[in-house]
């Protein structure tokens, strides 16, 4: 699960459109991408490789290299995504302030990469519960930075594959990691400081590709403009596109099955063995990462708030083939490309969406707006739907999902969008 | 700065950083290497036959030992009467065994594909396969029933729980007799005061087993707490008895159980005390050992009781007085998941 889950609470999801052009891309040429925007892609490969390969042996390191019991580890996980979401909307809000995206970006980076040190020092529950939320606040300062940069170094009309080619790099990372990890556990068994190791030495690497190869950019305030103070930050969502967006993604995220459970119908419906269950995120991953950057330019092309439609009616489509509970062999292939390219059209997509309503010395506080709204509304879903399950079993709780789903894109699609 | 001296010292760094990964690496790798081979000072092993058959051979302990060497992790006999004395090793390898009455459960790692997977294999008398299971995430717990016919075990599954990064458990229970197979416990009724209890984060995990072949205890985890359950196979009921409990294992006689329980105002990362619970009284006693334990106990006797604490090479074994008295006594190094046999 992990591939989809740190995907689904840390992938910011907003973009931009005014004309900013960051020193280094090429504006007006389609052709040629943002170099700022592969280095930040390079950044996120190399960074979730490194947390992949820990995220991956993790569990087994706990039981079996610690002997620890690992129950009751993610008891405060309620209260950390709280934590998270405030820790989110800080970093976008001071990169704004300070006008140093990369600057609040990198020090995210190297948070995390100094986790991984951390953790071969680190062999009780508590403190390696502590390691992985300073690693999770890292997390969670640096993306709506990042979107930023990445949002400010695209041109506006190429914001859609420039962040499409940035999560097919992330996710390639996500994929890489855990097989790096595997390969070492096979060459040196029990070598979980190995591990370990190797995944700080690829976070340092990404930290250092960072700081070398993304242009600093100190966005200069208008003589007359006024700081950017928090008030603005959040008066950002009295700007109507800007609402509507996070609107949008506030509603459909309420009704987003998250992908613990999607994984669960899956195996539920088709009775997958047990062993091949952990591979089902990599399903999704593998077509998230195909189809990122193709449905990014789409959505530069025929429209983001469509394709980013588009993303949630596939979503609703994958339910439908688990709720029809056909035992066609195909079915777990069709309903995982589905849930691929839900993500595939909606992550990187929103943040193209949402940039093109933040002005540029917003565009951090305002990423990090949509992004916080989302995710929560995301984890308010799970509980919801964890409930319904528990009370209604599991079907029911799918169809009233998809019922509210389909409600909800309906009706974000009758919200009239302003622009493409 | 130019293009050029950045690209130098990326290309330094990633130089530097390479190094550092391979050497990790490597080492790990040589250290993995020595786990093979036998330490100066380490229980004397040959390899031999085991045997799971009562009577076969007098009282004994059959283990998983953990001593470095060609046997580590394998299944290995001791004489009850000298428990650190030389071993047999049988060449099966476990991660996690229990036997009784001829019968042995042990969860191994399955080596062959890019990732870790494991299986409950259960063993006949004389080791052999006579059924496997797939498991679906790391084993923590193995039980045999005290008749030999029912088998439990648990496992740690990541990611299976929606609200993030939490671990559960799964808890499997498989019928020799019929070959009914429950893969998780989780699909009984749980019935707490008088009522049937649903959660979507229930949990369970430690079952052992009564003589009656029928009767099972086990944790029960939901809402942050953990409970005490007793089990009925027929009826696929669980009641829940009892709060703070976890990993009970039941007495030969059937009337106590000895558990870990997390005592109020110990560190966190060492939370668990041994007691013991008269079933008739209901009435619980601290026993002697005073380190947190984190294993489930397994009875020598009526007496007394086994269990593991961390060593220098894995896992030591400890034994105790289950009444209270007495004081904890090492039984043996290097060594885990004991079961008294003949």
């Amino acid at each position: 699960m992990y591939v989809a889950d740190s995907r689904g609470t840390t992938a910011p999801a907003v973009a931009p459109e005014t004309q900013a052009v960051a020193p280094g891309s090429s504006p007006g040429r389609r052709a040629a991408l943002a170099p700022t925007v592969l280095a930040l892609g390079t950044v996120s490969l190399i960074t979730d490789v490194s947390s992949e390969m820990v995220t991956a042996v993790l569990p087994l390191y706990l039981v079996a290299g610690l002997g620890l019991t690992p129950l009751g580890f993610g008891l405060l996980d309620g209260v950390y995504n709280g934590v998270s979401a405030l820790v989110r909307l800080t970093g976008g809000h001071l990169g704004d302030r300070l006008g140093r995206h990369k600057a609040l970006a990198g020090t995210g980076y190297a948070l995390s990469a100094l986790c991984k040190p951390l953790l071969l020092l680190a062999h009780t529950l508590p403190a390696i519960g502590a390691v992985l939320a300073l690693d999770r606040t890292g997390k969670g300062l640096r993306t709506a930075p990042r979107d930023a940069l990445i949002s400010l170094a695209a041109a506006p009309e190429d914001r859609g594959r420039a962040f499409g080619v940035h999560r097919a790099m992330d996710t390639a990372g996500a994929l890489i990691g855990p097989l790096l990890a595997f390969l070492i556990l096979r060459g040196a068994a029990d070598g979980y400081d190995a591990v370990f190791t190797v995944s700080a030495c690829v976070a340092a690497l990404g930290v250092l590709v960072l700081v070398l190869f993304v242009p600093g950019r100190r966005t200069e305030p208008a003589p007359d403009a006024a700081p950017v103070s928090l008030r603005a930050s959040l008066g950002l969502l009295r700007r109507r596109d800007l609402r509507r967006t996070a609107l949008c993604a506030l509603l459909l995220g309420l009704c987003t099955v998250s992908d613990a459970f999607v994984f669960l119908l899956l195996q539920k419906a088709t009775g997958i063995a047990d062993r091949w269950f952990a591979l089902l995120p990599l399903g999704t991953a593998g077509a998230f990462f195909l189809l990122a950057m193709p449905l990014g330019r789409l959505a530069d092309r025929v429209g983001r708030r469509r394709v980013f439609l588009g993303g949630h009616l596939a979503l609703l489509l994958a339910y439908g083939l688990l709720l029809t509970g056909a035992h066609h062999p195909a079915l777990p292939y069709a309903v995982l490309l589905l849930h691929g390219a839900f993500y595939a059209a909606t992550d990187g997509v929103l943040m193209a969406e949402a940039a093109g309503a933040v002005p540029e010395e917003h565009r951090g506080g305002g990423l990090a707006l949509v992004q916080t709204g989302q995710a929560l509304a995301r984890f308010a879903a799970s509980l919801g739907f964890g409930a319904a399950w528990t009370v209604w079993g599991a079907r029911p709780a799918l169809a009233v999902a998809a019922v509210l789903l389909a409600v909800a894109v309906a009706g974000c699609a009758r919200l009239k969008p302003d622009g493409p | 700065m130019t293009l050029q001296r950045r690209i130098l010292i990326l290309v330094c760094a990633v130089v530097l950083l390479a190094a550092v990964g391979v050497i990790a690496v490597v080492r790990a790798g040589s250290r993995a290497d020595e786990k093979d081979r036998a330490r100066p000072g380490g229980p004397e092993i040959t390899p031999g036959a085991v045997s799971l058959a009562p009577g076969d051979g007098g009282r004994r302990m059959v283990f998983r030992n953990m001593a470095w060497g060609p046997h580590r992790d394998e299944l290995a006999s001791v004489p009850a009467t000298a428990p650190d004395g030389p071993r047999t090793a049988s060449g099966v390898k476990c991660l996690r065994f229990h036997a009784a009455a001829g019968t042995g459960i042990c969860l191994q790692a399955d080596k062959g594909g890019v990732q870790e997977s494991y299986r409950a294999v259960v063993l006949d008398a004389g080791l052999k396969e006579v059924a496997s299971r797939p498991l679906a995430g790391i084993p923590t717990r193995a039980r045999v029933s005290p008749g030999g016919h029912l088998a439990a075990w648990t496992v740690f599954v990541g990611g299976d729980s929606y609200a993030g990064t939490n671990f559960s458990t799964r808890t499997s229970l498989l019928d020799l007799r019929t070959g009914k197979y429950d893969a998780s416990l989780e699909d009984f009724t749980v019935l707490m005061d008088g009522k049937t209890y649903r959660n979507a984060d229930v949990n369970f995990w430690g079952v052992t087993f009564a003589a009656d072949e029928k009767t099972f205890y086990a944790t029960l985890a939901t809402g942050g707490r953990t409970h005490l359950v007793r089990g009925d196979l027929g009826e696929r009921t669980v009641t829940v008895l009892r709060e703070n409990l976890e990993c009970p294992s039941l007495s030969p006689d059937g009337t106590r159980l000895v558990f870990k329980k997390r005592v109020p105002g110990l560190p966190e990362d060492a939370p668990w005390r041994l007691h013991v619970l008269d079933l008739a009284s209901m009435r619980e006693t601290p026993l002697a050992e005073q380190r947190s334990v984190d294993d489930q106990v397994v009875w020598t006797d009526d007496r007394t009781v086994v269990y593991s604490l961390p060593g220098d090479f894995g896992a030591d074994l400890y034994s105790v007085p289950a009444d209270g008295s007495g004081a904890a006594t090492r039984v043996t190094a290097s060594a885990l998941a004991p079961a008294y046999l003949g």
